[in-house]
C-alpha cells in the first residue's frame, strides 16, 4: 500500500484515496468528431515510468489533486493542484 | 517405531516435568510443554504423517519450520478446524487435536494411493493433455475430489481476528543473532526499533542452543529500548515498503469433555471466540531483513519417504526436543554443515551409519571423524515404503566402488542453504549465484530493505555478527549502508542428484514433481522458470517451493544446457507463508462486513411489525406485514389502501443534496439532462444523470430553493456517487464554477405521504394550511414549519398519486410518524414499504435506475429523446447520445409489457425473442408486478424498437418455456396523472 501525500492533509495510506486515472485530458466540444470523442473516453496512454493522475482524498478533505508518479517503482515525485500546469 | 525421546540433557526447549495430552488421527499420545505438534508425534514414533498431493504417497515430517513441504494436518474439529498447518510450526497444547491431511480412509491404508501406482501415466500436463476433451468442467469436479490436501471447516469461523498498525525509525525482521545485532546497534545509536521474531523466544536458529551471544545481545535490547514481537510472521514487503507481519495469539482451542469443541459467538465479529491472530501494518523508515537461511534438500530416488528429512531439523529435534528421528543415520551431503549434523547428533547419542557426500573430495573442508563417509556417491536407492529401512550408495565416480547397501532407518539430506531472499525479492531486490554455494543471495540492497546474516548469503558468525551491527548503526543513522561479506557456506555442488539413478526422485515434496517431470517441462520447451513453474506445479504447494525452488531451476539449467543463474527464480510475492481469510478480513466479517444504516424511526417501524430488508445500504421496512399476511399479500394491501385512501412512507434514505452558489443554476444544467436554470424558486423538475458515455446512471428532482441554491434529490442508493461525480466535475474540469455541494441525507429525514386522502391526513396534524393542494401544485416546493421543526416539503409522487414529501430534521422524523398514526384509522391509512411502492410505480411506468436500467441505458431509450431536442445546452454524456451506436433505431426501448391470457406473472429477467433458444434476444422482463388495482400483471421491459411495437404479440422465455405476451404502452394506471395532480 502506497503512502501519498495529500496537498492538505500531508502523508497519508492509499486506502484513503481514490484514483482517478491520468490527468491533464481535455474534453472535446460537442462538435468534435466520433474519433476524438472516443479516444477521449476510451484510449489512454499506459506509461512504464512517469505518470500525472489525479487522486481525491475521498477518506479526508475529499479534495482532489493531481500527482506524478513512476509507475514502476511507485516513487511519487510530486503532488500539485488541479489548476497547476504540469510539472516539465 | 525409530523416532523417540532422547534422554537429558537434549531437549532444552522442553519441559519433561509436565505432560500434555493430545490427538493425533483419534490416538492419543502425550508430549511436553515446548514441543511443537512434530517433534511431539516424532517422540511418539509417528513418522507417517499424510499424503501427498497428487500421488497419495505416505509422508512424513521433513523439516523443523517454516519451509514444511509435507507434515501437514489439519488442526482442530468443527468450526475451528483449520486445514494444512505444518506440524513443525503447532506450539503444542493440553488437549490439541490434529488429522492428516489427503488420505481417505486412514493415512495407513489410503486408497487413493493407487495414483502412485499409475505415476508413470501422471506426469506433468497430464491433467492438461488428457482431460482437455470434450470440456475440462466435466472432469473437474472429480479431480478435485482426488487432489488437494486438508478439508476447510464448513462452518463460521468463531473465532476473532485483528488489524493493528505500527510504526518505527529501523524494522528488524528475524529475531536470530543477526536481527538482534542489527536491532541492538539501531537502538543504541537512537532509532526507534520494532524487532520481529517468528518464534516464541529469540534466537533464531541458535534459540535452543545456549548460547552466551545471544544472551548478551537480548540483554542489550531490553537495555536499549528495542520493541520486540515474537510469534509474529513479517509475510509480506508492499508498496512504500508497508510490512504485514502475522502475530499469532491464542492456540486452537481444545477438546472439552462432551466432545464438542468450545466455540463462541459468530454472529458480530467482535464479540465470542478467543482473539487467534492479529495483523500488522508496520510502516518504518528502514526495514532490515535477517531471515535466515533454508536447508536444500538431496535428491535422489524415493528422497520423500518417511524418515527422509533435512539435516539442520534432526539436529534441532535431538538438541531442543530431544528426540531422535532414527536410530541408524545416514546423512546425503552437498555442504560442510552435514559434518557439522553428524557430530552434533554423534554428540547426542545418535548411531550415524555413514556420511555420503555427493562432492568430489577437493570441494570437502572437513571430516566426519569416526563416522564412515563416502565421497563423491550418492543413494541409488531406499527401501521401505512407509518408512526407511535401508539405502544403497553408488558411487558418482566411473571408476568408483560397487553399490553398496547400508541398514540405516534416517537420511538426512544436507544438500547447502539457499538465502531467504524471499522479503529481498518482494521489496523489487534482484538477486544472483553464487557458483561457489549454489546459492542465490540478494544482489545490492532492495530499495527500502536491506539484507543481514544469513539471508544476505554471510553465513560466517563473526562476519554476520559484525555486518548486521554496522548496517543497525548505519540506517539509524542515515548513513551509507556497508557492503555484505557474502560467503562462509562453503563448497555446494549445484546438482545434488547423481546422474542415470533409477526410480522417481522428488523435487518438490508437497506437489509431487519429480526429475522426469522438469525433464518433461523442458523436452515440451517450457523452459522459462515462470512456465516451468506453472507447467510442473513446482513451487505453487502451500510451502511455496521453500525446500524445492533452487532444486527445480538448477535441473532445468541441467536439461537445457544452462547455468542456474542463466534460469532465474520465480518472483517472490507475499504471502511467504499462507495467513488465513480471517487474518485479512480482521473485523471486517458478519454485520460489520458492510454496516448497514438504519433509519432515524427504525423502532417506530419496528412497532408497526415492519419486516426490514437491506436496500443498497440501508435497512427499510419491506412491509409491515399483518398477521398471517405474506410479504406479498401485505404489499398487495398497502399498495391498495395507499390507492384508495392514504399511506406513509418512509422515505429518509433518499438522497439529498443542496448546491449553492452564484454557478448553481449553470452547473446543474451541466449535470442533468434537463434543464435547471430556468426553474424559478419553488418549482422542481425531474432530471435524468448521465456520465460521460450518456449511460442513465441516476434519476431524481431538482427544486429550486433561491436564485443561488438547489435542493437536490439523489436516489437513495446514488447519494454518494452522485456527490462524488458532483465533486469531481466542480474540482477537476469545470473549476471556475463558484458551487459548494452540501450532502445533506443523514441531515434531513423524508416523510412520504400519499393517497387520494393525504392532504386531508395531513391537515389533521395541523400541517400549514397553505401546503393544500389548492394552492401547492405538483412538482413545487415550499418551506414550512411543523410543531417549530423547519420543512421542506415537495409535492412529488413516485406512486402516481396525490403525493407529499415532508422533509424533516431527522430527529423530528418519529415524532411526525408518530402524530400521523395516531389519526390514521380516521383516513383507513397505512404505513407502506418498499414493495408496495415498487408496485406502484411499476403500474405508472415510473423506472428505477438500475432495475430498469442497465450499463447501456442511454435517455432516449427510456422517454428522453424530446427532452434532450429541446435542450440548447451541453451536459455531461451529451455528445455520447451522438455517436451511431446510441441513434440506432434497434436501441432497446422501455415498454410496458402484459401477459396474453391476462394472468400469468412474467419472470423479472427473462428473454424476449421471437423464436426459441438459443437465439438473438429483443429484450427482457425488467420489473413485474401483480396489480392490485388491475388485477393482472403488470410489467415493464426492455425491448429493441419497443415504442413502436405496442400491441404486439410477443414471445417470452423463462426456464425452458414460453410465456406469450403483449406490448402496451404505459402508465397502466392514470396514464394522464389526473390522480397525482390531486
Amino acid at each position: 500500500m502506497m503512502q501519498i501525500p495529500c496537498i492538505h492533509c500531508g502523508l497519508r495510506d492509499e486506502n484513503e484515496f481514490t484514483c482517478g486515472g491520468t490527468s491533464h485530458i481535455a474534453r472535446p466540444g460537442l462538435e468534435q468528431s466520433d474519433q476524438v470523442w472516443g479516444e477521449y473516453l476510451f484510449f489512454r496512454d499506459n506509461p512504464k515510468g512517469v505518470h500525472l493522475e489525479r487522486w481525491r482524498h475521498s477518506q479526508g478533505c475529499g479534495r482532489w489533486f493531481n500527482l506524478a508518479r513512476n509507475t514502476v517503482t511507485h516513487e511519487i515525485l510530486s503532488v500539485y493542484s488541479m489548476t497547476d500546469p504540469p510539472p516539465p | 517405531m525409530t523416532s523417540s525421546r532422547l534422554a537429558v540433557p537434549c531437549g532444552s526447549r522442553i519441559d519433561r516435568s509436565q505432560r500434555l495430552s493430545f490427538e493425533f488421527n483419534g490416538r492419543r499420545l502425550i508430549g511436553h510443554p515446548g514441543d511443537t505438534l512434530a517433534s511431539a508425534l516424532l517422540a511418539n514414533g509417528v513418522q507417517l504423517v499424510g499424503r501427498s498431493f497428487k500421488l497419495h504417497r505416505p509422508r512424513g515430517i521433513f523439516s523443523c519450520g517454516v519451509e514444511e513441504p509435507t507434515g501437514l494436518v489439519d488442526l482442530s474439529e468443527g468450526a475451528t478446524r483449520t486445514p494444512n498447518m505444518r506440524s513443525t510450526l503447532v506450539d503444542l497444547h493440553e488437549g490439541l487435536v490434529a488429522a492428516s491431511v489427503n488420505c481417505w480412509p486412514s493415512v495407513r491404508f489410503d486408497l487413493g494411493a493407487v495414483n502412485n501406482r499409475m505415476a508413470a501415466l501422471l506426469p506433468a500436463g497430464f491433467y492438461y493433455k488428457t482431460f482437455k476433451w470434450p470440456d475440462w468442467h466435466l472432469y473437474e469436479p472429480s479431480i478435485r475430489r482426488m487432489a488437494g490436501l486438508g478439508r476447510a471447516s464448513g462452518e463460521p469461523d468463531p473465532d476473532r481476528y485483528e488489524e493493528a498498525a505500527a510504526q518505527a525509525d529501523v524494522l528488524v525482521i528475524g529475531g536470530g543473532l543477526a536481527g538482534l545485532s542489527a536491532a541492538v546497534a539501531a537502538a543504541e545509536a537512537g532509532a526507534d526499533t520494532l524487532l520481529l521474531a517468528s518464534g516464541s523466544a529469540l534466537g533464531g536458529a541458535l534459540a535452543w542452543r545456549d548460547d552466551s551471544q545471544i544472551a548478551a545481545l537480548i540483554v542489550r535490547a531490553e537495555r536499549c529500548g528495542v520493541r520486540q514481537m515474537t510469534r509474529t510472521l513479517a509475510f509480506g514487503v508492499y508498496d512504500h515498503n508497508l510490512v504485514c507481519a502475522r502475530e499469532s495469539r491464542s492456540p486452537a482451542p481444545t477438546r472439552i469433555a462432551t466432545g464438542s469443541i468450545a466455540t463462541g459467538s459468530i454472529a458480530t465479529g467482535s464479540s465470542g471466540g478467543v482473539l487467534r491472530e492479529r495483523l500488522w501494518k508496520i510502516r518504518a523508515r528502514a526495514v532490515i531483513a535477517a531471515t535466515g537461511a533454508i536447508e536444500r534438500p538431496m535428491i535422489f530416488p524415493d528422497n520423500d519417504r518417511p524418515g527422509v528429512m533435512l539435516a539442520g531439523a534432526a539436529d534441532k529435534y535431538a538438541h531442543a526436543f530431544g528426540v531422535a528421528c532414527g536410530q541408524r543415520v545416514v546423512i546425503a551431503a552437498n555442504s560442510d554443515s552435514a559434518y557439522r549434523v553428524a557430530a552434533s547428533l554423534r554428540a547426542a547419542g545418535v548411531n550415524v551409519v555413514a556420511l555420503v557426500d555427493r562432492r568430489p573430495p577437493a570441494d570437502i573442508s572437513t571430516d566426519a571423524g569416526h563416522v564412515r563417509t563416502f565421497v563423491s556417491a550418492a543413494i541409488a536407492r531406499v527401501g521401505g515404503t512407509k518408512a526407511v529401512r535401508n539405502c544403497t550408495v553408488i558411487s558418482t565416480e566411473m571408476d568408483g566402488a560397487r553399490p553398496e547397501k547400508l541398514d540405516c532407518d534416517l537420511i538426512l539430506s544436507a544438500g547447502g542453504f539457499a538465502p531467504a531472499v524471499h522479503l529481498h525479492s518482494q521489496a523489487g531486490g534482484k538477486l544472483r549465484w553464487v557458483e561457489e554455494s549454489a546459492m542465490f543471495v540478494p544482489d545490492g540492497a532492495a530499495p527500502g530493505l536491506l539484507s543481514a546474516g544469513a539471508c544476505a548469503g554471510i553465513f560466517a558468525r563473526d562476519a554476520a555478527v559484525n555486518h548486521a551491527a554496522e548496517l543497525g548503526r548505519a540506517v539509524a543513522r542515515r548513513g551509507a549502508a556497508p557492503a555484505a561479506p557474502i560467503g562462509g557456506a562453503g563448497r555446494s555442488l549445484a546438482a545434488t542428484h547423481a546422474p542415470g539413478v533409477i526410480g522417481k526422485q522428488f523435487v518438490d515434496l508437497q506437489n509431487d514433481v519429480a526429475v522426469g517431470d522438469i525433464g518433461l517441462a523442458a523436452q515440451e520447451n517450457y523452459r522459462s522458470v515462470e512456465h516451468l513453474k506453472r507447467y510442473t506445479t513446482t513451487g505453487m504447494g502451500t510451502d511455496q517451493g521453500k525446500t524445492s525452488n533452487i532444486n527445480a531451476l538448477v535441473l532445468m539449467g541441467e536439461f537445457t544446457g544452462r547455468e542456474p543463474a542463466g534460469v532465474g527464480t520465480t518472483k517472490f510475492r507475499p504471502p511467504f507463508a499462507p495467513v488465513t481469510l480471517g487474518l485479512l478480513a480482521g473485523r471486517r466479517v458478519g454485520a460489520l462486513y458492510r454496516p448497514l444504516k438504519r433509519l432515524p424511526a427504525h423502532g417506530w417501524h419496528e412497532a408497526r411489525g415492519a419486516l426490514f430488508e437491506q436496500f443498497g445500504n440501508w435497512l427499510r421496512p419491506a412491509a409491515y406485514p399483518q398477521a398471517h399476511e405474506s410479504l406479498e399479500s401485505a404489499a398487495q394491501r398497502e399498495a391498495g389502501a395507499v390507492r384508495r385512501h392514504a399511506g406513509v412512507l418512509d422515505g429518509s434514505p433518499l438522497g439529498k443534496l443542496e448546491i449553492y452558489g452564484p454557478d448553481a443554476a449553470h452547473f446543474l444544467d451541466l449535470m442533468y439532462v434537463g434543464t435547471m436554470s430556468n426553474l424559478s424558486p419553488g418549482q422542481a423538475r425531474y432530471g435524468l444523470l448521465l456520465n460521460e458515455n450518456g449511460t442513465v446512471v441516476d434519476d431524481g428532482i431538482v427544486a429550486r430553493l433561491g436564485p443561488q441554491q438547489y435542493w437536490v434529490n439523489t436516489t437513495s442508493a446514488g447519494v454518494e456517487r452522485t456527490a462524488a461525480a458532483f465533486e469531481e466535475w466542480l474540482q477537476c474540469e469545470y473549476t471556475h464554477l463558484r458551487v459548494l455541494v452540501t450532502p445533506v441525507t443523514s441531515r434531513w429525514g423524508n416523510v412520504t405521504v400519499a393517497g387520494p386522502r393525504a392532504w386531508d391526513w395531513l391537515a389533521s396534524v395541523g400541517m400549514d394550511p397553505g401546503l393544500a393542494p389548492q394552492s401547492m401544485k405538483h412538482m413545487t416546493l415550499r418551506e414550512s414549519a411543523w410543531e417549530g421543526a423547519p420543512l421542506r416539503v415537495l409535492r412529488a409522487s413516485f406512486s402516481g398519486e396525490l403525493g407529499y414529501e415532508l422533509n424533516i430534521p431527522a430527529d423530528h422524523v418519529k415524532e411526525l410518524l408518530e402524530r400521523l398514526w395516531q389519526r390514521a384509522a380516521d383516513f383507513q391509512a397505512v404505513p407502506y414499504g418498499i414493495e408496495a411502492l415498487e408496485i406502484m410505480r411499476t403500474e405508472k411506468g415510473y423506472i428505477h435506475i438500475g432495475t430498469d436500467t442497465d450499463g447501456t441505458t442511454l435517455p432516449q431509450d427510456v422517454g428522453f429523446a424530446r427532452a434532450i431536442e429541446r435542450k440548447a445546452a451541453n451536459f455531461v454524456g451529451r455528445r455520447s447520445l451522438l455517436r451511431p451506436a446510441a441513434r440506432d433505431p434497434g436501441r432497446f426501448q422501455l415498454v410496458g409489457l402484459a401477459p396474453a391470457d391476462g394472468r400469468t406473472r412474467l419472470p423479472v429477467g427473462a428473454q424476449i425473442a421471437p423464436g426459441a433458444p438459443p437465439t438473438r434476444t429483443e429484450g427482457h422482463v425488467t420489473s413485474s408486478y401483480w396489480s392490485p388495482e388491475l388485477k393482472r400483471p403488470v410489467a415493464l421491459g426492455m425491448l429493441a424498437r419497443g415504442t413502436q411495437r405496442v400491441g404486439e404479440k410477443i414471445r417470452i422465455h423463462h426456464l425452458g418455456s414460453v410465456i406469450d405476451a403483449v406490448v402496451v404502452s404505459s402508465p397502466f394506471i392514470d396514464p394522464q396523472g389526473d390522480r397525482l395532480r390531486g
